[in-house]
């Protein structure tokens, strides 16, 4: 489905804050897999995700999406495959205008036709989707998105997303800013999605225990490399300490950050 | 003399239009305006002047506004300056081409040339008899382009592709997420700004009788002022009062003008201190919008 082949990534090449971020990675992302990736700050998770989306361009290497290399395609062309939530529940919609008419944007990607295409039946479909989020949204087509909560405003992106039925699905911590109620409903309701219709995803996440409890496949990652890479069977038997262990184990150093094991 | 008032409101008010959608829906704050807009009057003059059919005038005039808008969003672009900058840039370069449109003149008279509002006032006095005022006439003509141009834009924001220019200027990541390309849509909205701008110029330059190099001067400042009145007189998310707003704001702005012109003298007002008086005014507006939303939040606390 994915494949990503020895890329690098280098930030501020040639000066003193060069920063090698993504180092010869390699990748294959299989349709239907639902990977979890960790790591501390600065592994280069974002920035992995940054360029599977074409939001940047590697140095080196190449990436494909079903067979097709789109290195080099800009991000808005690639934005037709893949669905992308940030940590920001903001980035995800348009706070001054109303829910009906982000989601009209959102039902269908790519090309705008000057056509209105918001009608009564639209608008029923809109409303009976929106129930599936169970927040009660279905009565609020009519208000501005600003006016909702960020949980709200997170889990719509996560509805919308789906909607528009992407090959991929990039989740960046996308829960990591939302208070623990709001977080655990959006996360449920992705784990809902993902397996209702079979998305293919990679999820950004710091909290040890969901990477563990969702998903098929666990990527670990240190300093710009895939260091660890579970599936499966293997990946069910996995629990924090085995996972805190295999990380001494490879890098003959403590897992650092304390944050990861700490957020629970 | 109110319907003056009125008929200038309304000129304007399309130009305002055009200043709102770079401003307040694409957050792409825009200066061509002070160069398209003598461009429409440029064009249409001289087009009209050399025997071109009126409409057709009119219409090249909205395709060079449309076409700086382009040129302004694509140096935005490509270059990545800000657009402050690249509309600077060619506004600059419009006055000269201004110039050259005109025929290497700054100014360009309109007296005995068939214009729209001629025609205009001939075929309704032809209708309801030569007793009608021709400036109520062209009042009324004035009122029903306005709203003509008012109603197109409302239907084109809720198009899928109007509305994605709305989410543009608040998200334009989430504009890239769906698959559209935002430089494009960049030059779809700021051209459409223009083209409305240079319209209204060149209907400006039909209702003043001339075609001026130095009518866009402080374009900008009279569109935001407009803009920005209009804000206190009505709140709202929809964008058919939006666009309302805009035309009220304009009307209101012209209203104070007016009244700076031929009242101002009493406290020792001249001509000369409009601009300075449009530039309080702005600041004025912006020091409302904080208050009001200070007593907003405090409220909510």
């Amino acid at each position: 489905m994915i494949r990503i082949d020895s890329i690098h990534k280098t930030f501020y090449k040639g000066t003193v804050n060069e920063n090698h971020v993504i180092k010869n990675l390699s990748l294959t992302v299989n349709k239907g897999d639902f990977i979890t990736v960790i790591g501390s700050n600065g592994a280069g998770k974002t920035t992995l995700l940054n360029l599977i989306s074409g939001n940047l361009f590697p140095d080196e290497g190449h990436i494909f999406i079903e067979d097709l290399d789109v290195t080099k395609v800009p991000e808005y062309k690639r934005a037709r495959y893949i669905g992308r939530i940030f940590q920001n529940p903001l980035m995800g919609t348009a706070g001054n205008m109303t829910l009906e008419d982000n989601m009209v944007i959102c039902h269908k990607k790519g090309f705008k036709p000057l056509k209105i295409s918001l009608n009564a039946s639209l608008r029923e479909t809109f409303q009976e989707k929106l129930k599936i989020l169970g927040m009660g949204l279905e009565n609020r087509l009519k208000d501005n998105v600003g006016l909702l909560s960020g949980g709200q405003r997170q889990a719509l992106t996560l509805l919308m997303m789906v909607l528009s039925q992407p090959s991929l699905v990039l989740l960046d911590e996308h829960t990591a800013a939302l208070d623990p109620k709001n977080a655990s409903l959006v996360l449920d309701l992705t784990n809902k999605f993902v397996r209702e219709f079979g998305l293919t995803t990679m999820m950004i996440t710091h909290n040890m225990h969901h990477a563990i409890s969702y998903g098929n496949r666990l990527l670990m990652m240190d300093d710009g490399e895939i260091i660890l890479d579970v599936i499966g069977e293997e990946k069910s038997r996995l629990t924090v300490d085995k996972l805190v262990a295999k990380f001494h184990e490879i890098k003959k150093r403590d897992f650092e950050s304390d944050e990861v094991r700490l957020a629970e | 003399m109110i319907e003056g008032i009125f008929v200038e409101g309304l000129v304007y008010g399309m130009m305002v239009l055009g200043v709102f959608i770079t401003f307040r829906i694409l957050d792409f704050p825009d200066l061509t305006v002070d160069g398209s807009f003598p461009l429409g009057a440029a064009i249409f003059a001289s087009m009209a002047t050399s025997g071109f059919p009126v409409l057709f005038a009119v219409f090249v005039s909205f395709l060079g506004g449309v076409l700086c808008g382009a040129i302004t969003a694509l140096i935005h672009n490509k270059l990545k300056v800000p657009s402050l900058l690249a509309g600077i840039l060619t506004m600059t370069m419009l006055y000269s081409v201004n110039i050259r449109v005109l025929g290497n003149k700054a100014n360009l008279p309109l007296l005995g040339t068939e214009t729209s509002l001629t025609r205009v006032v001939d075929f309704a006095q032809r209708i309801f008899g030569t007793g009608i005022s021709e400036s109520w006439i062209i009042l009324v003509f004035f009122i029903l382009l306005t709203a003509g141009i008012k109603i197109i834009l409302d239907l084109f924001f809720h198009t899928d592709v109007g509305l994605t220019l709305g989410a543009l200027g608040s998200n334009e990541q989430m504009v890239v997420s769906q698959g559209v390309n935002p430089e494009i849509l960049k030059m779809t909205g700021v051209g459409l700004s223009n083209g409305i701008v240079a319209l209204s110029g060149a209907f400006a330059a039909q209702y003043q009788g001339f075609a001026d190099v130095s009518l866009g001067q402080g374009i900008v400042i009279t569109g935001l002022a407009s803009v920005m009145i209009g804000e206190f007189i009505i709140h709202s998310n929809r964008i058919e009062l939006l666009t309302l707003r805009v035309i009220l704001g304009s009307l209101v702005f012209k209203g104070i003008m007016y009244l700076g012109r031929y009242y101002g003298y009493y406290i020792n007002l001249t001509p000369n201190d409009l601009k300075l008086i449009t530039g309080l005014m702005i600041i004025l507006s912006l020091f409302l919008t904080k208050w009001q939303k200070a007593q907003r939040t405090e409220r909510n606390i």
